[in-house]
């Protein structure tokens, strides 16, 4: 492979894996704040005892996002320094600003919540978490505002004494029409995943089957829950915990759910957006290959040994809707945005690997419809107080059986619906770094050498793959572990004395 | 003084603070293997840095943030000609962030040692390496026209490591680091990890000082400032003055980091090929308008960073005892017959009677 393909394979894998992290730490943390608040409000121990449960999930979640996230920052110059020096105008203030604004409060505020439980007054500590959850929305915006720029350049301008994009206008960049789409789909996506693992949490401790019990009511029976964590000083009392598991459970499903609906209409929106600013990646996303009116939406497509077309499963007029919002509009083909491009550009090949964008595009929204169904059910069936019944009899005990065997699939949907989304509008842009004006392959640092490129990628994967396991390690622990209340000190943070000198 | 000095200015004021910050959190990392005899005195060493060292860290992209941002062309020929080392370096600084954050969360005793032993050494590394890569801004790449380092295989960016200043940096950088850390460890806790932190402080600030008195002599005697301070930081700490101790090491690490930046100016990075392909501030900096919106930006946002984070610091001002002290000598964990990983023997030599009575 070439210094270009590998830069390009190590970008893809150090960004999916970054944003693994990223929609559950954005998340998990408006999730913690918002259970705070109830249990600030109520004083309801439920809601404590969650926040804290939400809380360790979401230290663990960040802490591997923070140290992702700084590889990225590196990225630019590592593999990309000809794209660098040339976007430098752009991509560098957007960084810096979003470094400054943002990621200090995430990280200061987060360890003063975690570490300042017993030192700081309620009302300030609840403020800290707060700020924690606006500096992830501040951050996930600044960052998506860069990434539109890409999509589509606005606010440049060529410089004629260097050769090197110009900032003209910070604002422009920052209301670009593509980061105001982008943003809400992102966010909604991001509660999903959040949701995703808080309902996979809460059904599992909750309604989870255990060998040898029969009907729903033994499944919170005291010896059974008993066996699964060690006991802590302040843990809670195993008829108290049912409730806590079921209520995040409920809150994890109706995030999930209310987040699924929100990705839906805001990835309508944005699809709206991309068929005007870049009408090839949506013909990528459709395989629509000649300018059709009334264009049909293809939910599925093969193409069979010996056939020149491809069966392909349709929704009449669909295409044209969703593009447009008209269903009889005309959408342009590949061809035809080819040969546009070509007499634009000059000779080239402007389409992008049209199987990857057809098929990213349906596994995001299968594996998003797919989470959101799964809300729904848990929603359905454990309403007005009612239990999940894995082992009853008859289909809807089916169906509860079924979900808590492939429970611990339930948090990886929407990370697999976000991960085929971003490699879909990244893929489906190609030729292009910067659409319209810079070229991928122009922006790769000059003198990389491929064994340099092979052996930064080894050593990712091994640390970003010891990470994950340690990571999926944790939050096994964390779940397994008995609750504990907000209020008492971590376990790992003995009390101290209380005439300690202050070191300054 | 045009906008793009300011701007370097204020790059530098970034990569300071960083330095400083994250100094003493490596030291800490590299020193809690070491001086705490049981998980106890471990968990208090690195509970010191456990609410401040995220924010600390934070700098870092502050400080790449504002470099790509006010010139990115420094940015561009740094990243790209010292890649292999920073892949190394962030790849130590993640297993780091991780192993810091995650060994308080599982209750177990072999979890706790592998954090700790990972911590040691990923801080090591960290350490060294940056140290290494701010030698090396000093004295230059081998910067073709473009401003990218030419070679062959992974030597291209591997081979400036094996090179004196390469080599000298990262020592200085571990020494600086432990000076800090444990000129840290004495002012923030208590009992035996303070005494034992104390002598550290005073042995490393001996051969830092050594050291950088030897540098000095060699290159630049602008060093010898660095080499006083650390003097005074070994002083202090045997006079017990923990507070003069770790403001006197965070100045060397300022002065080191400083003197670094500004030697060759207006020449921001060297080219060791041809002096005329060396990056300048003009030819490296953005245009105004990137410059003015970092500008504002800073100017509006930085003094509240700064705020917030001395905020954090007044919270969290209280030395940090281990649990057994409080507890009046309860005692859960035996203590574990392996020694963790990373611990010099002089150092152990050092700190081996914990006996002695000690203030507070």
């Amino acid at each position: 492979m070439t210094a270009l393909e590998l830069s390009r394979l190590q970008f893809a894998v150090v960004t999916v894996y970054h944003y693994l992290f990223v929609p559950l730490s954005i998340s998990l943390s408006a999730l913690t704040a918002g259970l705070q608040t109830v249990w600030w409000r109520t004083g309801d121990p439920r809601h404590g005892r969650a926040t804290m449960l939400v809380g360790k999930l979401l230290m663990a979640t960040f802490a591997v996002g923070v140290v992702t996230g700084l590889v990225q920052e590196f990225q630019f110059g590592l593999s990309w320094s000809a794209f660098a020096q040339y976007y430098g105008d752009v991509f560098g203030p957007t960084l810096a600003i979003e470094g400054m604004l943002a990621f200090f409060l995430e990280a200061t505020f987060l360890g003063l919540w975690w570490f300042g439980r017993d030192r700081l007054r309620p009302p300030v500590h609840l403020a800290t978490i707060w700020v924690v959850a606006i500096g992830t929305l501040i951050s996930a915006y600044v960052i998506l505002a860069a990434n539109a720029f890409m999509q589509h350049p606005v606010g440049v301008s060529l410089d004629p004494t260097t050769g090197r994009a110009r900032l003209g206008s910070f604002g422009a960049l920052m209301t670009n029409e593509v980061v105001v789409a982008s943003f809400p789909h992102t966010i909604a996506g991001a509660f999903m995943a959040g949701g995703a693992l808080l309902l996979a949490l809460g059904v599992w401790r909750r309604w989870r089957p255990r060998p040898g019990a029969s009907g729903a009511l033994s499944a919170c029976s005291p010896q059974l829950l008993a066996s699964s964590g060690r006991r802590a000083p302040s843990s809670t009392d195993d008829d108290d915990a049912a409730p806590t598991w079921r209520l995040l459970a409920r809150v994890g499903a109706w995030t999930t759910l209310a987040g699924g609906i929100a990705v839906a209409l805001t990835g309508d929106v944005l699809g709206k957006v991309m068929t005007e600013v870049q009408p090839m990646k949506m013909a990528a996303a459709e395989a629509l290959y000649e300018t059709t009116s009334h264009a049909p939406f293809s939910l599925f497509a093969v193409q069979r040994p010996g056939h020149a077309q491809p069966t392909s499963l349709d929704v009449p007029w669909l295409l044209s809707f969703l593009a447009t919002g008209d269903p009889t509009a005309t959408v342009q083909g590949i061809d035809d945005l080819q040969a546009q491009y070509v007499s634009q550009f000059g000779p080239g090949e402007y389409t992008p690997w049209i199987p990857v964008a057809y098929w990213t595009f349906r596994l995001m929204i299968g594996f998003g419809v797919l989470a959101t169904a799964v809300a729904a059910w848990v929603l359905w069936r454990t309403r007005r107080g009612r239990d999940l019944e894995p082992d009853g009899r008859g289909w809807f005990a089916l169906g509860d059986r079924w979900l808590t065997r492939v429970l611990p699939a339930i948090p990886a949907l929407p990370a697999a619906a976000a991960t085929f989304g971003w490699l879909f509008t990244e893929t489906a842009r190609q030729p292009w770094l910067v659409f319209g004006l810079f070229r991928t392959a122009d922006g790769v640092s000059p003198t990389l050498t491929p064994v340099e490129l092979v052996a930064s990628l080894a050593g990712f994967a091994l640390v970003y793959g010891v990470l994950a396991v340690v990571w999926v390690r944790l939050v096994l622990h964390v779940s397994r572990a008995d609750l504990v209340d907000l209020h008492p000190e971590p376990t790992d943070t003995p009390d101290e004395d209380p005439v300690l000198e202050p070191s300054y | 003084m045009d906008l793009a000095t300011l701007w370097f200015a204020l790059v530098v004021l970034c990569w300071v603070l960083f330095a400083v910050g994250e100094g003493f959190d490596f030291g800490v990392g590299m020193l809690a293997a070491v001086l705490g005899r049981d998980e106890h005195e471990r968990g208090a060493a690195i509970r010191t840095v456990g609410p401040v060292w995220d924010g600390n860290e934070v700098w870092l992209v502050a400080a790449v943030g504002v470099t790509f941002a006010a010139v990115p062309a420094w940015y561009a020929a740094m990243l790209s000609g010292l890649y292999l080392p920073l892949v190394v370096v962030l790849l130590a600084l993640a297993a780091r962030g991780v192993a810091l954050e995650f060994r308080g969360k599982v209750d177990s005793v072999a979890w706790r040692r592998r954090c700790e032993v990972v911590l040691a050494g990923s801080s090591l590394v960290s350490a060294a390496g940056f140290g290494s890569v701010v030698a090396l801004a000093t004295t230059g790449l081998a910067l073709g026209p473009g401003g990218a380092v030419a070679g062959s295989g992974v030597g291209r960016s591997l081979a400036p490591l094996v090179s004196w200043p390469a080599l000298a940096g990262a020592l200085l950088g571990v020494l600086a680091a432990l000076l800090q850390g444990a000129a840290f460890l004495g002012l923030r806790t208590t009992g035996p990890v303070r005494v034992r932190a104390r002598r550290v402080a005073v042995t490393t600030a001996g051969v830092t000082a050594v050291v950088v008195a030897v540098l000095a002599g060699v290159t630049a005697p602008v060093a010898v400032p660095v080499a006083v301070l650390a003097v005074v930081a070994g002083l202090a700490a045997a006079r017990r003055w923990e507070g003069l101790a770790f403001a006197a090491a965070s100045l060397a690490v300022l002065g080191g980091v400083v003197a670094a930046f500004v030697a060759h100016l207006p020449v921001v990075l060297p080219s060791t090929l041809e002096p005329a392909f060396s990056l300048t501030i003009a030819g490296a900096a953005s245009s105004p308008e990137a410059l003015w919106v970092i500008t504002v930006g800073g100017v509006l946002i930085l003094p509240g960073v700064l705020a917030y984070q001395a905020f954090s610091y007044w919270v969290f001002r209280r030395r940090v005892a281990t649990g057994r002290e409080v507890a009046g000598g309860l005692r859960e964990t035996p203590r574990s017959g392996a020694r963790p990983g990373g611990a010099a023997p002089s150092i152990r030599a050092c700190c081996a009677s914990p006996g002695r009575p000690y203030r507070g």
